[in-house]
């Protein structure tokens, strides 16, 4: 059982998130998407990077190619799927997940050190951490900005589907922690069930202990259960 | 059948945040230009052979939903013209 790193022309940080995870003890595997999905992968992740040259929409091509009705039909059997970065784009624009990531507020590429507020705990994504934890990841995004309509937005609340938002050390979220303009600060959300998730942040930069913090372990953790 | 050119005019919905529109607006203002707003759009131009203006439209429609545009963020405008 291995957990499945699709590779897109453009993803790059592919090998990252497998080497992220072979350090953490998780056995995962480089998926070529014209190879299509292997069987029974344990896990998908859908890395960042700029598929398709980041044409038409972050994410859009991605999300018509056809290893996505694998990945979907993987996700509704059960399987844990993860969306990061361009992963996160490519998961809204498949309506695996809710919303969509656009443009930065700034109009600009933002690669900064971000705090987030963990607001569920209770996902396979957020069980390694307290509610109300703040953890440092980074981000690398020009449309990582989180738009939804005000009525969706009210219902992930609801719902309890929030994962993250971008906040300062203390946990306060505020306009002035909001680093790309997000609806109510929204750094990830999940699906309509908890296994599948997607976030702009990157946890697999904070999981390698030659690099400093492995504080984004805890969302790679998701795939060891 | 028949050749048309579809012109699809893809639009971020009213009340969606336009960074590079406004960035734009805030440039010409800096060329002295006086102007109440600036909105952004992308246009495409599809031509398809159909047997008739309806069957073309709801061909260019499908594709409008399925890529184009994101009915999170857009609105979309569909002429069809005949070549």
């Amino acid at each position: 059982m291995t957990v499945a790193v699709i590779q897109f022309g453009g993803s790059n940080c592919d090998r990252d998130t497998v080497q992220a995870l072979t350090a953490m003890g998780v056995d995962a595997e480089l998926v070529w998407h014209e190879d299509g999905l292997p069987a029974s992968p344990s896990g998908i992740v859908l890395p960042g990077g700029f598929s398709y040259g980041d044409y038409l929409r972050a994410g859009a091509m991605a999300a018509r190619s056809p290893i996505m009705e694998d990945v979907r039909e993987a996700a509704e059997s059960g399987t844990p799927v993860l969306g990061i970065c361009n992963g996160a784009q490519i998961g809204c624009e498949s309506s695996l997940t809710p919303g969509a990531f656009t443009t930065n507020e700034s109009a600009r590429f933002q690669c900064e050190r971000v705090h987030l507020r963990v607001e569920n705990a209770d996902t396979p994504w957020t069980a390694a951490y307290d509610e109300g934890e703040v953890v440092e990841f980074p981000i690398a995004h020009g449309e990582g900005r989180f738009e939804i309509t005000d009525d969706r937005l009210d219902e992930l609340e609801d719902d309890d589907r929030i994962l993250f938002r971008y906040c300062d050390a203390d946990g306060t979220v505020s306009d002035d922690t909001n680093p790309n303009g997000s609806k109510h600060n929204v750094a990830g959300v999940t699906g309509d069930n908890d296994h599948v998730a997607v976030m702009m942040p990157h946890p697999e930069r904070v999981s390698l202990p030659d690099l400093g913090s492995t504080e984004g372990r805890g969302v790679l953790r998701g795939f060891e259960s | 059948m028949t050749a048309y050119t579809a012109t699809i005019t893809v639009r971020l919905k009213s009340g969606v945040l336009d960074p590079e529109a406004e960035t734009t607006q805030r440039s010409l203002e800096r060329l002295g230009f006086e102007l109440e707003d600036l909105r952004s759009a992308d246009q495409f131009e599809v031509d398809i052979d159909a047997d008739d203006e309806a069957a073309a439209t709801e061909r260019v429609t499908d594709m409008t939903e399925r890529l184009l545009a994101n009915p999170t963020l857009h609105d979309y405008d569909i002429t069809v013209e005949e070549q």
